[in-house]
């Protein structure tokens, strides 16, 4: 190829700008968040080679391997919610009650006569209306994320118990069970669906305006007004963002055990915070990827999952998982 | 004094209370473009209250402001920002955990594609803003560093970038020194002189008097909420300022 004085000079200029990828690389090992986004990968290939080296058989079977993604998809698109949530230096608590207040307003719908999916989009509104509900008094009344997310927990828990009378409802639908055990070949449909989700929040986080305010709002609140960054509006979209989310969760897992039941599934915002922070997120606000939330759902599913098959009874479980998310959160720390 | 077009900025009897606080008790200035002017007074004198009601962070109880010329009113720190006005705190107002490029045209991104379809358009701002900073002469590593580890100057010297680089006609700038050691404050001082020399009216908050005869034009003297004397810097002194600013001199208005 021929290069003409021109095009010579104007890769010249870029190249002020436009580093090496070596160069890329050395600067991208001296930051220390570069650190924080790569232990949850790191940990998560331990996870998978310890318990693929003790149980071999079991554990890396084609059948148990889809069965952590199976059981990692609602989860993941929930910590989605929750990663938006922390990088405005918040925090969403009602995610789990939202989603069981979904899934009753599913359960309603579909035995008056909605389809599974109008059913679906019914479960989906009530949890962007929780959402947006929380943002709203966050934003307006300078309430603490905590405080209101905390209320909600309780209001959208017992709304749930309220409108179902406190009795599940079982949903009868092939195409939505489908949805839970079908797949595009050996993956399976929910992985994908969580997948895309992810995907698309990576892309809104980085490449859109948007994206940009939320970060600068969890970066510095302070700042971001003062340059007329609307932070009311990120408040209220993130959390309507992450009702929405925890409302459309409420489907697949409807999808998974074939009932609208009004119980709250706790486990489930224990997993979000834990993977956010295993993620690299910042609880402070302002920085974090999607991908690590990610990658740290699927690592608490593994080692769930590990344990289970080396045999672990379940009540240590909790307690493993528990010292997982300490640990890493002290290793992320020291960097 | 009438609306001169030739002033970038002239405040007119501006008052400004809060509560029974009178921070501003009928104060008139002006600022001439590519000159820099400063405002000097003891601490409560008015200073920030005044650059804030320009600036719209406040909206002044009484009193006209008047932008080349064209009498304005600013409820909102936007509004006062599309007559190319901008403001450099105290706190700078970076996010550090953003990229300097990113700090550089926050709520400015330049955007490409269509209608809703519009995502950031990342290398034409990383390449504007090292143009940005190359206007300035100001030497930043590399501008896709974050915030966070750049020392105290280097941070003024972004803030202020920013608040030039929008084809913005005044910066205002609060105490811009005020927590530099010596050859940063240095450094800051040549970038002033520097966005003077490209027609900017700079107007300055100092208490550092050896700065403003150094850097200014243009000298006004604040004592609690008036404004007790304005003079060119070439003809006043260390000595006249202190004995203005304590109220030792009465002043010639
Ligand atoms: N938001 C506010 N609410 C109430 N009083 C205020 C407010 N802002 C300023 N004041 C009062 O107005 C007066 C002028 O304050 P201002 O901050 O403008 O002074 P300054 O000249 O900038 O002082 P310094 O040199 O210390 O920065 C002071 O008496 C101050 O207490
Ligand atoms: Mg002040």
């Amino acid at each position: 190829m021929k290069l003409s004085p021109k095009s010579s000079t104007s890769s010249a200029q870029a190249g002020e700008v436009e580093t090496s990828t070596l160069n890329k690389v050395r600067l991208a090992t001296k930051d220390p968040f570069f650190w924080s986004n790569w232990i949850v990968v790191i940990a998560f290939i331990l996870v998978v080679l310890v318990f693929g080296a003790l149980k071999p058989h079991s554990f890396l079977t084609m059948y148990n391997l889809n069965n952590i993604l199976v059981a990692s998809s609602i989860p993941a698109i929930i910590v989605v919610g929750q990663t938006f949530a922390v990088a405005t230096a918040g925090i969403d608590l009602s995610i789990s009650s939202i989603m069981t207040f979904g899934a009753v307003v599913y359960g309603i719908a579909f035995t008056n006569g909605s389809s599974w999916w109008v059913a679906g989009i019914a479960g989906t509104i009530a949890g962007t209306l929780c959402g947006f509900l929380n943002g709203l008094i966050i934003a307006k009344r300078k309430i603490s994320d905590f405080i209101v997310t905390l209320g909600m927990l309780s209001v959208a828990a017992g709304f749930a118990l309220v409108i179902s009378n406190g009795v599940p409802r079982q949903i009868v639908s092939n195409s939505l069970s489908n949805l839970a055990i079908g797949g595009f070949g050996r993956i399976p449909y929910l992985m994908v669906i969580a997948f895309v989700i992810t995907v698309a929040a990576h892309f809104f986080l980085f490449n859109t305006r948007f994206g940009t305010h939320i970060l600068a709002t969890g970066g510095d609140p302070d700042a971001a007004r003062s340059m007329g960054v609307n932070i009311d509006l990120v408040k209220i979209v993130v959390y309507s963002i992450s009702g929405t989310l925890a409302g459309f969760a409420a489907m697949l897992t409807i999808s998974r055990i074939g009932a609208a039941e009004p119980a709250a599934n706790t486990s489930l915002l224990l997993n979000s915070v834990a993977a956010v922070v295993l993620g690299g997120v910042s609880l402070f606000g302002g920085r974090g990827t999607i991908f690590g939330p990610f990658v740290a759902i699927l690592l608490l599913q593994a080692l769930t999952n590990g344990l289970t098959v080396v045999g672990v009874a379940a009540y240590y479980q909790y307690v493993s998982i528990g010292l997982v998310v300490i640990l890493s959160a002290a290793l992320v720390r020291t960097k | 004094m009438t609306n001169n077009p030739e002033y970038a900025i002239e405040v007119i009897d501006i008052q400004k209370s809060f509560g029974s606080v009178a921070a501003l008790r009928g104060v008139s200035l002006f600022a001439k473009p590519g000159e820099v002017t400063a405002i000097v007074g003891d601490n409560g004198a008015g200073k920030s209250t005044l650059i804030k009601c320009i600036a719209g962070v406040y909206t002044a109880d009484a009193g006209e402001i008047h932008i080349a010329g064209k009498k304005v009113h600013f409820t909102t720190p936007e509004e006062s920002r599309e007559f190319g006005i901008e403001t450099v705190y105290q706190t700078l107002g970076l996010i550090e955990d953003l990229t300097i490029w990113q700090n550089l045209f926050l709520n400015r991104e330049k955007m490409k594609g269509i209608g809703p379809f519009k995502i950031l358009n990342k290398k034409a701002m990383r390449l504007e803003s090292a143009q940005m900073l190359k206007n300035l002469d100001v030497y930043i590593p590399s501008i896709k560093g974050r915030v966070r580890g750049l020392s105290g100057g280097q941070r003024q010297a972004v803030a202020i970038c920013r608040a030039a680089g929008w084809g913005s006609k005044v910066v205002i700038m609060d105490e811009p020194t005020a927590a530099l050691g010596v050859r940063e404050t240095a450094k800051v001082e040549d970038l002033i002189s520097r966005m003077k020399e490209q027609g900017l009216a700079i107007l300055l908050i100092s208490h550092n008097f050896d700065q403003v005869l150094r850097l200014a034009d243009q000298v006004w003297v604040m004592r609690q909420g008036n404004v007790m004397a304005g003079m060119r810097a070439k003809d006043t002194s260390g000595d006249e300022l202190v004995a203005l600013i304590t109220g030792a001199s009465a002043g010639k208005k």
